[in-house]
């Protein structure tokens, strides 16, 4: 293959990963690194490496739209991202003392948990706790976004935002220690602890997963984990099909979102059940 | 009911985000036609992808290295340049948003995103000494 073959099938890639991205809420590694080591034979780090900057482009580029059309909610989001920082602190901080074999399993179980709890939908009307209501209003959580598959206002008002602040310091703490983009848990996390609907969900995780990837950025970036030659087309194809695929979301239904989400879950679990198990 | 208009906080934020990613996407674009372009040879040869993407490659990840290949007009120091506008494109946003929160005069979130930035300064810090 030739490096002008290898940037445009990588651009393509890219593209697609960013387009789902940024629907789902993830930051497109789940696709960038298995086409990058398994098709293209590059090295895991610089794979690694390169989906970091798939997750920073497909979060910015997103959130851009987003924002703007109220579906990403900013104070869920900077609220949440207390967790996911210093979960990502801890992550690195213990990463050396734990093997990250078991950890795979253990993330490979709770994202299968994960995919039939979002498959089963929501229990209706759990009792929430009075004073964890109390906070969600404290915190001024509750918001509205048009719904353009609906063609209405949809107003919302997230429940239980304490356990849904462990819980994204648990992504956190799983995004510093496996470095994978953790949209997948926050996602579910948004989903099950907070009863947000699934768009905002994916449009506010989108939102955050920028700055929890920044920062290992800055790491591998020293490492010498980025490839120019390799992040480069990852860069450029993964903005466009952000673009492409923030135009997308207003107008999917909610149920096609939570199926695509679902199988995308059951796609990252097997994968991770399979790196650990073989070690 | 129609359509809202967005809040003025929110196309802010939105503003931000998109200039940051066109910026650097368009210098990372440029680095990539400006290889090419010195490097006539990678259109071509089967063996240059190899030498691009070994681990153990020449390209630069030091500030200094990225710097002084960028001002020698070297293409991967421009991409370099413009990948590392990109990795800093959500955290102006958190510090953006401290900015934002204040002209609200919503204190319990300034509070909240002066953490986040304190706690995102560290991560770079210890990821710098680890």
């Amino acid at each position: 293959m030739t490096p002008l073959l290898f940037v445009l099938a990588v651009g393509a890639i890219s593209f697609a990963a960013g387009t789902l991205g940024s629907l789902l809420g993830l930051g497109g590694g789940v696709i960038v690194v298995p086409a990058l080591t398994l098709l293209l034979g590059i090295d895991i780090r610089l794979a690694i490496g390169a989906s970091i900057i798939s997750v920073i482009a497909t979060s910015s580029g997103a959130a851009a739209a987003y924002v703007r059309d109220r579906l990403a909610n900013l104070r869920v989001a900077m609220f949440l991202e207390l967790g996911t920082t210093s979960g990502a602190i801890t992550g690195a901080w213990v990463a050396g003392m734990l093997h990250p074999r078991w950890l795979f399993v253990l993330f490979g179980v709770i994202l299968a948990y994960s995919a039939v709890a979002m498959l089963r939908g929501r229990r209706v009307a759990r009792e929430a706790h009075h004073h964890e209501q109390r906070l969600a209003k404290r915190l001024a959580l509750a918001a509205s976004y048009y719904d353009d598959a609906r063609g209405a206002e949809v107003e919302y008002e997230p429940t239980r935002p304490m356990l849904g602040l462990v819980l994204m310091y648990l992504a956190g703490v799983v995004s510093g220690l496996l470095g994978i983009g953790s949209g997948v848990l926050k996602v579910p996390a948004m989903d099950l602890a907070m009863e947000l609907p699934i768009k905002v969900s994916t449009a506010t995780s989108n939102f955050m997963i920028g700055v929890t990837a920044a920062a290992s950025a800055a790491l591998f970036f020293a490492r010498g984990q980025i490839d120019p030659f390799i992040a480069a087309p990852v860069a450029i194809g993964v903005l466009i099909g952000a673009f492409t695929g923030s135009k997308l979301l207003g107008r999917l239904s909610n149920r096609t979102l939570r199926v695509a989400f679902v199988i995308v879950l059951i796609v990252v679990s097997v994968q991770m059940l399979i790196k650990g198990l073989r070690g | 009911m129609k359509e809202q208009e967005p809040r003025w906080a929110d196309l802010a934020i939105s503003t931000l985000l998109r200039a940051g990613v066109i910026t650097s996407v368009t210098i990372v674009l440029l680095g990539l036609v400006l290889t090419f372009i010195h490097h006539p040879r990678y259109v071509t040869s089967h063996t240059a992808l190899r030498e691009l993407t070994d681990p153990k490659g020449h390209y630069p990840h030091g500030l200094e290295a990225v710097r002084d290949q960028a001002l020698d007009g070297r293409g991967e120091g421009l991409v370099m340049v413009g990948l590392l506008l990109l990795i800093a494109t959500p955290v102006a946003r958190v510090a953006f948003s401290i900015a934002v929160f204040s002209i609200e005069k919503d204190g319990t979130y300034v509070v909240i995103t002066i953490i986040v930035l304190l706690l995102l300064a560290t991560s770079f810090v210890l990821g710098a000494a680890g």
